[in-house]
């Protein structure tokens, strides 16, 4: 069965959506992903739609489940390269994933990961002193 | 004698337009000239003969072929495309359809005259059958022509409304990263669409994780209208870009608190001005006196 790529880069992973998903293989990214986090101890993670052309509120709704999974797992969770046709299905379907962080594409999410999590170990070096 | 009037074999009418060609033609054009009014002012009158002339020649192949009856036969084809082409360019040109349809109408009276000299005085029931054809004949081919005219019409307006919602949403780019859309004229759903769509479109083509939203050029806000710009602002987040809506008037604000509209967390500037400069601060960029 085919699943979606995981890749480890640095201390992020990166998940490349390059197919149309289904319910099956969606639920199977969600197991991946998860276990994933858990094994590398990884501090964020892409999520990268671009070759995503078709959702559906299903499609929509793991998305915001993914990143609300990594959050819990202590791992930020960046949903990059949304197509045009594909934003405006989930606002037309009143997904507005308020809860997701978006970027437009990989350069811009590893940017903003580093930066939050930079931002992150200030904080709690802060509190320790 | 039994002459039915769907047997075009008993017709004289193909004889006679064979037989009368150039006669035909002739009163033809000078009644054109009669009743077609401006018809020789927009066009000479070599051109108006070269018309008719095709169109006889035309007419008289098709009936030879398929009799009288112009539907749904193929002979009758060349005929049609030829009369499309007319009312095409004469709709263009600025013709009314009266005047489009004028042309084919003012064909009855010469074409009368010759099947009455055709038939003589005697064979009143036969000239009736055959009038009545190409009284059934010429009406249709008019009525034809009227509605290419109205069609090439629709087609006009159709791609003058295309354009002017085009026209109304350039999205331009303003810095290395920032896009601004002057939105000009009443937001409706059909526009916000086009709006947002090339909103996006933009916002993938070059990069820009900045967008404003400037709405100094709408003449109102309603729920509905509100609705739309809070959908284009959360359909851009999803791309990863940041709206910032500009140009909101006073009577527009007042409007806006008075319907209830939440307009979130959306940020909110005066003028595109005061927008750009929170896009350049928010791009750590700004620009000083050299």
């Amino acid at each position: 069965m085919y699943r979606i790529p995981i890749l480890r880069v640095e201390e992020f992973l990166l998940v490349s959506i390059q197919t149309d998903l289904d319910d099956a293989l969606a639920v199977k990214l969600q197991d991946d992903l998860t276990t994933a986090i858990a094994t590398h101890h990884a501090r964020g993670v892409i999520i990268d739609i671009s070759g995503l052309e078709i959702v559906d509120s299903f499609i929509g709704r793991m998305l915001a489940d993914i990143s609300t999974m990594a959050r819990i797992q202590d791992c930020h969770a960046i949903v990059v390269g949304m197509q045009p046709a594909v934003a405006i299905t989930l606002v037309e379907l009143g997904l507005s994933l308020s809860g997701v962080q978006t970027a437009l594409h990989i350069d811009q999410g590893m940017r903003f990961l580093r930066r939050f999590l930079a931002g992150r170990d200030e904080e709690a070096s802060d509190e320790r002193e | 004698m039994t002459t039915s009037p769907q047997n075009s074999a008993d017709s004289r009418l193909p004889l006679v337009i064979e037989k009368n060609l150039d006669r035909i033609l002739d009163t033809w054009i000078s009644e054109l000239q009669v009743d077609g009014g401006r018809l020789l002012n927009l066009i000479r009158e070599s051109e108006l003969r070269e018309q008719a002339s095709r169109f006889l020649d035309l007419l008289r192949k098709a009936i030879k072929v398929a009799g009288v009856n112009p539907e749904k036969t193929a002979a009758y084809d060349e005929l049609r495309d030829l009369l499309d082409e007319l009312s095409r360019s004469r709709s263009e040109q600025g013709f009314t359809p009266t005047e489009t349809a004028t042309f084919v109408f003012s064909l009855k009276r010469p074409l009368f005259r010759e099947l009455k000299e055709a038939h003589g005085d005697n064979d009143t029931t036969a000239l009736l059958d055959d009038i009545w054809q190409a009284t059934m004949l010429l009406d249709r081919l008019g009525l034809n022509t009227t509605e290419v005219f109205i069609n090439t019409r629709e087609a006009i307006i159709q791609r003058q409304q295309q354009d002017l919602l085009e026209l109304s949403t350039p999205v331009v780019s303003l810095w290395n990263g920032i896009l601004a859309l002057p939105v000009i004229g009443t937001l409706d759903s059909e526009r916000t669409q086009t709006v947002m769509e090339s909103l996006l479109q933009k916002i993938v083509a070059t990069g820009s994780d900045i967008a404003i939203i400037d709405i100094t050029g709408v003449p109102a806000v309603d729920t509905l209208v509100a609705q739309h710009l809070l959908k284009t602002v959360t359909a851009a987040r999803l791309m990863g870009a940041e709206c910032i809506i500009s140009g909101i008037r006073p009577q527009i604000a007042q409007t806006i608190v008075h319907l209830g509209v939440e307009l979130g967390n959306v940020t909110t500037k005066g003028t595109l001005a005061d927008a750009f400069a929170l896009a350049l601060k928010k791009k750590r960029q700004k620009v000083q006196d050299i």
